[in-house]
């Protein structure tokens, strides 16, 4: 619809194509960036009883605007046994998997990067650039190191795709639609509509789903907290064990490119488990334009929902990182494949028969 | 199986009571300051660089003697009989010059050692903590206040009195041996019994 | 055909993040396993035994507060108790109680240190700063008394440099007070948390005949299960006369003398010490604290042994005078060097991201160990 607004006022469908996929990245993506990074960091301050960063601008607000100018005149050091191919491709490859998950998130009822029918699966499928990113920045670093943390972080993202994709393929089935738009459609406005409390359909179902879907709900926040190499699952990037992980090696812009991009990719898990169990872009509450009888002001009020839960569920991303310790490795698959995977499939099959009531 | 769902549960359960105390602690406020613009307050007793009051110091050397480190170099020089240098503040009289006074802060421990044996408490540890320098022998601190020709004058006094009371004694000693050779010379030109007050006399020059 | 597999050499150097200190580790690994574990140290070597040759023996004490400088009170306590019964010295009893405060008020603040990069090398970041945020309690409660908050050179030979603060007892209610509701959060946080005891149960087990074998003292050998402590088996001071427990390790969650008996031993050591530094404020007497410090230290000839219970195990002086104001000879017996013999033996089996665990839960200093 964007598209088609821009094409109107514009006439030129070229110009609106291009304006319209840069839009998010823009205004919504490299900001908010940009401010979580600050936001961890005053989050995680206000957790230990300290402060945080206070100088630069007020109360420190202007941090990582220093942080990039710093990595971007940092020397941008490749070492010589480096397959330096490899070694300078990787960060871009991590970069893209993750931005490029955004074109088919919807933003509001308004705005939608690409309107495709496979909507989830594209963005399962785009994540998976970020596994081949980072097993070429581990294997090019020609370090013992990196190489570790490389083969660590492959096996735990594919590992956690699998719990992931079952519960998508529950939600799946139990809505009809794999797009991301028509499943925010479905949960019209009202929180007793949202998928996490069974759905817009009135009956015995929707209280025999309740508690499957609140299981399915966490089970797919901790897979995608994987997926992320959050904690409590940073193996790839545990400080305390392999120095940094598969970065150790990067320095300057290439680093900053992961550190965005791991923010980025923070902000599209949420925003799928916030599309696909709580409503989307949807208000718990009726939208004020709705009362007011301005039609203009409904698709800015579905702007807003979307961005507080995203941001809510990143915050519950960085509250966890501050209690929780760290798995070791063995330890992480066994959570994966021992209770995660058994546990999503008996409530695919338990929706599954739902469904046929 | 029942121990699979037991531990389930734990994970779970502990993992939420994790998060309630750390988002408590979100409402707490900071316990840190910031430290340039806020400084904290320092107790009396600490420890920090020394300082020295030269009108005090007797030159005793204790200070020096009890330092671990050997950081506190001291240098003294005899005052002349004549010169007054008054009094400390206890009421002490003193009779040294100290020409040499240096304690080297980046020796110093701050283990406060130096400030217990002084008998007229000069040294003493202030509240300067902030005195870094950018070049290693700024951190040498010289403390005597006498200028550096002063320093010099003193030790040429010393060492011109010295020489003076040398040759004071030696011309006593030539004089002294001079009426001997006369007196030996009277002795044999008038034999006679010696008078004991006379070889008292001699025995006392000596 | 059987595969070719050839072992690794992994160097855990002396730069990094969770060796605590400067110490070199030298891993065999095949595959993740570990196979042996060379310790290799040396590089905090101070030639603290032989300076103390050339000192007079109050000049000593600065420097024994250097050797394990998380517990500096108690390496002042061990000198001193050493050097007193070799002079004969009697000294007041308010001397002894305030020493007692202190030497816990330190093995508080030195557990809070262990306990917090534990958690911080474990991956839980929170409780480190919630341990030194505690531990800045007492650090200030040290500096209002002597002055320094690390390195105090405050416990001399036949009595103590400064009287208490009027403040301090004060003070240290309002600290008691505010601690223990602060132990039961960390023990929320950390210690009960089902992710931690999954890293730390079961892992690098010390059987207690091991641990006798070597030598290990301190909460290493409580946690396996013996209940040795020198406060109560070989009383010095004044703690006969306080009622507190040792705690003793009993494998609650995995095998007795794992990594979480050793973790949650200091835990409960550190509510142990809190009863004694309640009974000692209570009931310390009044007295000069200065009056039996001699004005020259001069011993007769001999040599003594003294041990005191470190927050690490048992510290050890070995004194031997020969007449004059220098020692000729301080040995000491560092806790921490004996139990570093012990990690090869704990590391065999488990994985290399046990070794920081294990690491860790032994709780050594390096400048003990190196002096």
């Amino acid at each position: 619809m964007m598209y088609d607004w821009l094409n109107n006022l514009i006439g030129s469908p070229i110009l609106a194509m291009f304006i319209v996929s840069l839009l998010p990245l823009f205004i919504f993506i490299l900001p908010f960036a940009l401010l979580a990074v600050l936001a961890e960091r005053k989050v995680s301050a206000h957790m230990q009883d300290r402060l945080g960063p206070m100088r630069v601008g007020y109360h420190g607000i202007l941090q990582t605007v220093a942080d990039i100018i710093k990595l971007l005149q940092k020397e941008d050091l490749v070492a010589t046994a480096t397959d330096k191919t490899l070694f300078n491709f990787a960060p871009l490859l991590v970069f893209i998997g993750s931005y490029a998950a955004f074109a088919v998130i919807p933003f509001s009822g308004f705005f939608i990067g690409s309107k495709i029918d496979l909507g989830i699966i594209f963005i399962v499928g785009v994540t998976g650039l970020v596994v081949a990113g980072i097993l070429m920045a581990g294997w090019a670093s020609n370090n013992k190191y990196s190489l570790l943390g490389a083969m660590r972080s492959a096996a735990q993202i594919i590992s956690y795709e699998i719990p992931t994709l079952l519960i998508i393929l529950t939600v799946i089935m139990l809505t009809g639609t794999l797009s991301l738009y028509d499943l925010s459609e479905l949960q019209t406005a009202y929180f007793w509509n949202w998928l996490i409390l069974g759905g817009p359909a009135i009956g015995i179902e929707k209280i025999l789903l309740i508690p499957l879907m609140i299981m399915g709900c966490l089970i797919i926040y901790t897979s995608t907290l994987a997926e992320v190499n959050r904690t409590p699952f940073d193996i790839p990037e545990a400080e305390s064990e392999l120095v940094s992980g598969y970065h150790t090696e990067y320095s300057g812009m290439k680093f900053a490119m992961f550190f965005l991009a791991e923010y980025a990719n923070m902000f599209a898990v949420s925003a799928i488990v916030s599309v696909i169990f709580f409503g989307g872009y949807q208000s718990p509450f009726g939208y004020l334009g709705n009362t007011l009888g301005l039609p203009w002001l409904i698709p800015i009020e579905q702007f807003f929902w979307f961005t507080a839960k995203g941001l809510f569920f990143v915050f519950v991303q960085m509250w966890l990182r501050w209690t929780l310790p760290r798995f070791r490795v063995d330890q992480l698959m066994a959570f994966c494949w021992k209770y995660l995977i058994p546990i999503s499939f008996v409530i695919l099959l338990l929706v599954g028969l739902i469904t046929l009531i | 199986m029942i121990d699979y769902f037991v531990k389930f549960w734990q994970g779970l359960s502990t993992i939420l009571i994790g998060m309630k105390v750390t988002f408590r602690h979100l409402f707490v406020p900071a316990v840190t300051i910031q430290y340039p613009s806020v400084k904290p307050q320092m107790p009396e007793r600490e420890r920090n660089r020394l300082y020295v009051n030269m009108d005090d110091c007797i030159g005793c050397d204790q200070c020096a003697r009890a330092c671990p480190v050997n950081c506190i170099e001291i240098e003294t020089v005899k005052s002349l009989p004549e010169e007054d240098l008054g009094k400390t503040s206890n009421g002490k009289k003193k009779a040294l010059w100290v020409t040499k006074f240096n304690i080297d802060f980046a020796k110093c421990c701050y283990c406060q050692l130096c400030v217990f044996p002084c008998p007229t408490e000069c040294i003493y540890m202030t509240d300067v903590y902030e005195f870094s320098e950018f070049r290693r022998e700024n951190l040498l601190y010289d403390f005597v206040t006498l200028l550096p020709e002063e320093r010099e004058q003193k030790k040429k006094n010393l060492l011109e009195f010295q020489a003076k009371k040398e040759a004071e004694k030696a011309a006593a000693a030539k004089k002294a041996a001079e009426e001997k050779a006369a007196a030996a010379q009277k002795e044999k030109q008038e034999p006679k019994t010696p008078n004991p007050s006379e070889d008292k006399k001699e025995e006392n020059n000596q | 055909m059987a595969l070719k597999t050839e072992e690794m050499v992994l160097n855990m150097g002396p730069q990094h993040p969770s060796t605590h200190g400067v110490l070199r580790l030298e891993l065999q690994l095949e595959g993740e396993i570990i196979i042996d574990v060379i310790p290799h140290i040396g590089y905090l070597h101070r030639c603290f035994e032989k300076h103390a040759e050339a000192m007079t023996y109050p000049q000593v004490i600065p420097y024994t507060d250097r050797m394990d400088y998380l517990a500096s009170m108690y390496n002042e306590f061990g000198y001193a108790l050493a050097m007193e019964r070799l002079m004969k010295i009697e000294i007041p009893e308010r001397v002894e109680y305030i020493r007692v405060i202190m030497g816990e008020l330190q093995r508080i603040a030195s557990h809070l240190v262990a306990l917090g990069t534990y958690g911080a090398d474990i991956g839980a970041f929170t409780p480190f700063l919630f341990c030194f945020r505690d531990r800045e309690r007492i650090l200030h409660l040290f500096e209002i008394t002597c002055g320094a908050r690390l390195l105090y050179n405050y416990i001399w030979i036949g009595g103590v440099s400064h009287d208490l603060h009027p403040d301090f007892i004060r003070l240290t209610r309002e600290f008691i007070k505010d601690f223990r509701p602060n132990l039961k959060e960390l023990n929320d946080l950390l210690s009960y948390n089902r992710i931690f005891i999954e890293r730390t149960a079961n892992v690098g087990v010390l059987p207690l005949d091991t641990a006798i074998n070597y030598g290990v003292t301190g909460p290493n050998l409580r946690a396996s299960g013996m209940k040795w402590d020198l406060r109560k088996d070989d009383p010095y001071s004044v703690y006969h006369k306080f009622d507190y427990e040792i705690p003793v390790g009993s494998g609650e969650k995995g095998k007795t003398g794992d990594c979480w008996d050793r973790y949650f031993i200091r835990v409960r050591e550190m509510e142990e010490s809190i009863k004694i530094i309640e009974q000692a404020i209570e009931t310390i007497p009044d007295g000069d604290v200065s009056s039996a410090i001699p004005k020259r230290i001069k011993p007769p000839e001999g040599q003594i042994y003294t041990r005191v219970e470190n927050p690490r195990g048992e510290l050890g002086y070995f004194i031997i005078s020969d007449g004059s104001v220098n020692p000729a000879r301080v040995k000491v017996r560092a806790p921490s060097f004996v139990t570093m013999q012990v990690l090869p033996e704990l590391c065999k089996g488990f994985m290399v991201a046990d070794v920081v665990a294990i690491l860790g839960s032994i709780d050594i200093v390096l400048g003990e160990i190196d002096r």
